[in-house]
């Protein structure tokens, strides 16, 4: 199956990550309004940078769970607020619209990726 | 790590929000609710929020749900007016009204009813993702 792995490229790795941006980011739109709350989250440019090395090599990108939490970061909110909160109601929106968008994304290339292994495997 | 940890936490801010709305709706009800000593006069609840983060088997945590720690009363003065015709009036003719400040309350509840929506549409926003998922590769 390590064909498989390598033939989907960075995508299924990409939409793993963005289902835990979406976990983290709906953490943050829960608790916007918990006085002393730290909003967080993933850098995916600064993850792909660590994983480059997988990517060339035979096993596709590959990152477990514990990995990905070291990449959390906290969010430097606008405008902070009294009670120390630093999770903003419309930034945490918008940053949850666009992931699930990204997650859409990633999923797209997925479905064209095995709809191509599909074509090539049937010999069409 | 998952759909459902999504979920998981969407649900809890909801859970959350409906107890703050509770808290308000108990408020602005009693907002002119008298009592014949300052003791018994209404005073205004109000939630207290405090993040839970799950913890994972290697302790360090991803997702943060929020719990309600409990209810605290707000410590403002209440309100006494003198109404010796009023039944209840004390000795003196003072009557303790509640210390509901019921601009704040809506400002409240406007907050709380809108964090709501928001727990709402992530659900909604995450269930189509997860359904999208399921028809992968067809």
């Amino acid at each position: 199956m390590e064909f498989f792995n390598k033939a989907l490229g960075v995508h299924p790795f990409s939409l793993q990550l963005r289902l835990d941006r979406a976990e983290i980011i709906s953490g943050n739109l829960a608790n916007v309004d918990t006085p002393g709350f730290k909003a967080r989250d993933l850098d995916y440019q600064s993850i792909l940078q660590n994983i480059e090395s997988d990517l060339t090599s035979s096993y596709g990108a590959s990152m477990n769970a514990s990995d990905v939490r070291e990449e959390l970061k906290y969010r430097m909110p606008f405008q902070p607020s009294a009670d120390g909160n630093t999770a903003e109601l419309s930034v945490e929106q918008a940053n949850f619209a666009a992931n699930s968008m990204d997650f859409q994304t990633s999923l797209t290339f997925l479905n064209m990726k095995i709809n191509g292994l599909h074509k090539a495997i049937k010999g069409e | 790590m998952s759909f459902s940890a999504i979920y998981d936490i969407g649900g809890s801010a909801m859970r959350a929000q409906v107890m703050r709305l509770d808290t308000v709706a108990s408020n602005l009800a009693n907002a002119d609710t008298a009592a014949s000593s300052d003791a018994e006069a209404y005073r205004a609840t109000k939630p207290v929020f405090s993040a839970l983060y799950t913890q994972d088997f290697d302790n360090k945590s991803m997702s943060a749900q929020v719990q309600t720690l409990g209810v605290v009363k707000s410590d403002r003065t209440v309100e006494q007016r003198f109404e010796p015709n009023n039944p209840i009036a004390n000795a003196d003719g003072m009557v303790f009204y509640s210390n509901v400040n019921p601009v704040a309350e809506m400002a409240d509840m406007m907050s709380a009813s809108r964090a709501f929506q928001t727990s709402v549409e992530v659900m909604n926003r995450v269930s189509s993702m997860q359904q999208s998922l399921l028809k992968l590769g067809q």
